[in-house]
């Protein structure tokens, strides 16, 4: 049983604190000790958001300590390269392809940096980054809003549990309307994942 | 079984099992998720008081009907519940009252940082603080247990990260199927506080603690860890997680009980351990309650008073105590980071509150930043605690005070009373006007103010995820009650200029506004647009159309997330935008209309 440390950041209203629930849930039905918390701030919409995942024999403290994060899981561009110094050296950043421009970055005093930009900071801290195509992904099954879902699928491929323990609780927890494409972007991204590992592996 | 469960969800489980009859709350972060799910919890009475004040004198009563009473608030809440708090540790209980407060530390959602742990100690109400999902639950039982053995409210005592952190819970008790029912007992002098009867019960107040002082010796969530005995730390709440993953090797003394502290455990672990090193957030309340009993610590010296703990920072106190080298990852030198840009909150797409700050931005806000003397023309805005007080951040910067519930008003009237000559406008929302704004408008009509109070009526209590209050016309079972019409109630009150405008129409706002404020008599404008995430409805989203469009960016002025720019020019993400209009209104080219591509 390995120990897990999950930072999943994004904005909210985008399934953040959802899919972390989800990952506590899964790994609380498989066994392990599971803590999780959320940092939201006070806006309802729009704010960064961060949700701390932990699996482990026992678990102690809900926040992970900044350098010990396996996996940070960014819903959004910007945001994993704010959190990026919470990586442990060995820790990869699983990144969706989505970019939300803050009201900071409209009005002019920051210019929203590009990709490669964010590249750059994020292998300050890790040489392994995963951009994930999950507003693709999502599109594809039909649910914009199966971003979270295809996250999860990705990060699922590096972590020991295998993907029916993960799609036999969303079968349980997901409503039936949005159960399918959820499930399908999953699957998806988790394939797009096990390629990667492959093709990393291969260099 | 087990369940992944919230501190705040735990807590409403232990409480629902420990036999509740009535839980009562005012909404306010982190707590207000408590009286959500005893709300959906069947045979319970749960209701949103409108304060603090209220739901505490709501539960004292319940309690002295013989049943088992929750209620629960964020830590500033109990400041407005301060005056019940003492006179039911005065009067102490029938049915087991706990009172709980949760406090957030680091300020996320907050006016302010306060540690309730004081208020115990100050009202002589014993408290206990889990310290984690499976404590909250396990110790709501005994918390209710103590309340009626001992004849005293408890205060249970939570924080950010134990309210709103989820963690495993083995659900072992169920609810008894026979409960007390309610029957009040006449006993003037345990109810009817007059002074000679006051009298008698400081005398049971103070023999009580002395009885808790036994009990609080046996409590069975004190924990004391032997281990390496060159160090002990002295934790509670979710320090105690911090101290267990930094001091690993260490021995521990996890206090559960903080009021009174088991005194006799304290000087036990002390002769095991050579030094003593408490791990607590905010004050150094245990560290001083040791400290008096004549045994070396160290505390506060190590570990911030200010703001939330986590592991890292507890791990670079430990650095400076010299019990770690240096700490393990966090304290290598980190590549500089550019600079991001900052993700503030601010109010979502289709916000009820845009349109009012905006044109009290342009009518009238017009000098902006510290210190700055204000002109002639300038209206004071005094602003209260919801949504509408993100309206501070640029570009919107309309706001100038926000202190604590209800504020605005009386602050409003006594900028006025000082001599100040601008224009002074008061903006509350409805819930908060409901929990302590009508007062403060009782106080400008009867002193002869004349400042105009801007009701911001979206119909809910935003802020904490859209709960009732007595406006709605909602209960907290979600069932349809008695409204309580804010025209009818300002009007009676005294106010004669009373104006009810749309949200999402600029033009009448500001009218309204600028004949408000030239009246010389008190005012009372209903800004009413019911707030979109609560009714889920999505309007049809704007367009800007690129030929017509000047690249005057004023749009942008309004501080809307669905509006961007694109070439240069204005563009609206019809993914976010929520059809209010509010940017269409303000644009001079009329590049922006609905549904346009």
């Amino acid at each position: 049983m390995r120990d897990v440390n999950v930072l999943m950041v994004g904005v909210g209203g985008y399934g953040v604190i959802l899919a972390s629930d989800g990952m506590a849930e899964i790994g609380m039905v498989n066994g392990y000790d599971v803590k999780k918390t959320d940092s939201l701030g006070m806006a309802q919409r729009g704010g960064s958001v961060v949700s701390h995942v932990r699996w482990g024999k026992k678990v102690y403290s809900p926040m992970i300590k900044k350098g010990e994060v396996d996996f940070l899981l960014a819903f959004e561009e910007i945001e994993a390269a704010r959190w990026a110094s919470y990586l442990n050296p060995k820790g990869a950043a699983i990144v969706a392809d989505s970019v939300v421009i803050p009201v900071s970055s409209v009005t002019g005093d920051t210019p929203y940096p590009k990709w490669d930009a964010i590249k750059v900071i994020l292998s300050q801290y890790s040489d392994k980054i995963y951009l994930v195509p999950a507003t693709k992904i999502a599109e594809e099954v039909n649910n914009p809003r199966a971003v979270n879902m295809a996250m999860l699928g990705f990060l699922s491929a590096f972590l020991e549990l295998p993907a029916a323990a993960w799609t036999d609780t969303m079968r349980r927890r997901l409503p039936a309307k949005f159960m399918k494409s959820s499930i399908d972007a999953f699957l998806k991204a988790r394939a797009e994942a096990e390629a990667a590992i492959r093709a990393k592996e291969h260099k | 079984m087990k369940q992944l469960l919230s501190g705040n969800e735990a807590i409403a489980l232990g409480a629902y099992h420990a036999g509740i009859a009535v839980a009562t709350a005012y909404p306010g972060t982190p707590s207000t998720e408590i009286l959500e799910n005893i709300a959906r919890m069947e045979g319970v009475y749960a209701e949103w008081a409108i304060n603090e004040k209220v739901a505490l004198e709501v539960g004292m009563g319940a309690s002295y009907a013989g049943v088992r009473t929750l209620v629960s608030m964020k830590h500033v809440g109990l400041n407005v519940a301060a005056d019940p708090f003492f006179a039911a540790s005065t009067t102490g209980v029938v049915g087991g009252l706990v009172i709980i407060s949760c406090d957030d530390p680091g300020e996320h959602s907050s006016q302010g940082e306060q540690d309730n742990r004081h208020f115990a100690r100050f009202a002589k109400v014993p408290m206990i603080e889990p310290t984690n999902s499976q404590e909250a639950y396990d110790m709501m039982g005994l918390a209710f247990d103590i309340s009626e053995k001992f004849d005293t409210p408890v205060l249970f005592r939570s924080t950010t990260r134990i309210s709103h952190c989820k963690s495993v819970v083995d659900v072992t008790k169920e609810r008894s199927a026979e409960l007390k029912k309610a029957a009040f007992k006449r006993s003037p002098e345990k109810f009817v506080m007059v002074p000679s009867n006051a009298r008698i019960r400081r005398v049971a107040m103070e023999e009580r603690i002395a009885k808790l002082q036994d009990y609080v010796e046996q409590f069975p969530f004190n924990e004391m860890i032997i281990a390496d005995k060159k160090l002990g730390v002295i934790s509670n709440g979710v320090a105690y997680q911090y101290a267990r993953e930094v001091f690993k090797n260490a021995s521990h003394l996890k206090l559960t009980t903080l009021y009174p502290l088991p005194v006799n455990l304290i000087k036990k672990f002390a002769k095991e351990v050579e030094r003593i090193i408490v791990v607590e957030e905010i004050d150094p309340y245990i560290e001083n309650e040791i400290r008096q009993l004549g045994i070396a610590v160290e505390g506060k010296k190590f570990i911030p008073i200010i703001g939330e703990l986590n592991p890292e920072i507890v791990e670079n106190g430990a650095v400076k105590a010299g019990i770690l080298k240096s700490a393990s990852s966090s304290a290598k030198t980190e590549p500089p980071t550019p600079k991001l840009p900052a993700r503030r909150p601010q109010l979502c797409a289709g916000c009820p509150h845009v349109a009012t700050e905006y044109a009290l931005r342009k009518l009238g806000v017009r000098t902006v930043g510290s210190g700055v003397e204000l002109s002639k023309n300038d209206i004071i805005v005094t602003s209260d605690i919801g949504c509408y007080t993100l309206g501070v951040y640029p570009p919107l910067a309309a706001l100038d005070t926000c202190a604590c519930m209800g504020a605005s008003i009386g602050q409003a009237l006594g900028l006025e009373k000082a001599g100040v000559s601008n224009k002074i406008v008061a903006v509350i929302g409805d819930s908060t006007f409901m929990h302590s704004g009508i007062t403060g408008l009782i106080d400008v009509v009867y002193n002869q103010g004349t400042t105009t109070v801007i009701i911001l009526d979206n119909n809910t209590t935003a802020m904490t995820g859209h709960q009732g209050h007595p406006g709605t016309g909602i209960s907290a079972k979600g069932e349809r009650t008695t409204a309580v019409d804010i025209e009818a109630l300002v009007k009676g009150i005294g106010i004669k200029d009373v104006n009810v405008v749309k949200a999402f129409d600029l033009k009448a706002i500001e009218t309204t506004i600028k004949k408000c404020v030239a009246n010389n008599a008190p005012s009372v404008i209903i800004v009413r647009g019911a707030c979109p995430l609560a009714t889920k409805k999505k309007g049809t989203p704007f367009a800007v159309d690129a030929d017509m469009c000047s690249g005057c960016l004023d749009c942008l002025k309004i501080g809307c997330p669905a509006l961007t720019i694109a070439d240069n020019l204005a563009c609206i993400d019809a993914e976010f935008c929520n059809g209010c209009g509010v940017c269409s209104q303000v644009c001079s080219s009329d590049a922006i209309a609905e549904g346009k591509p």
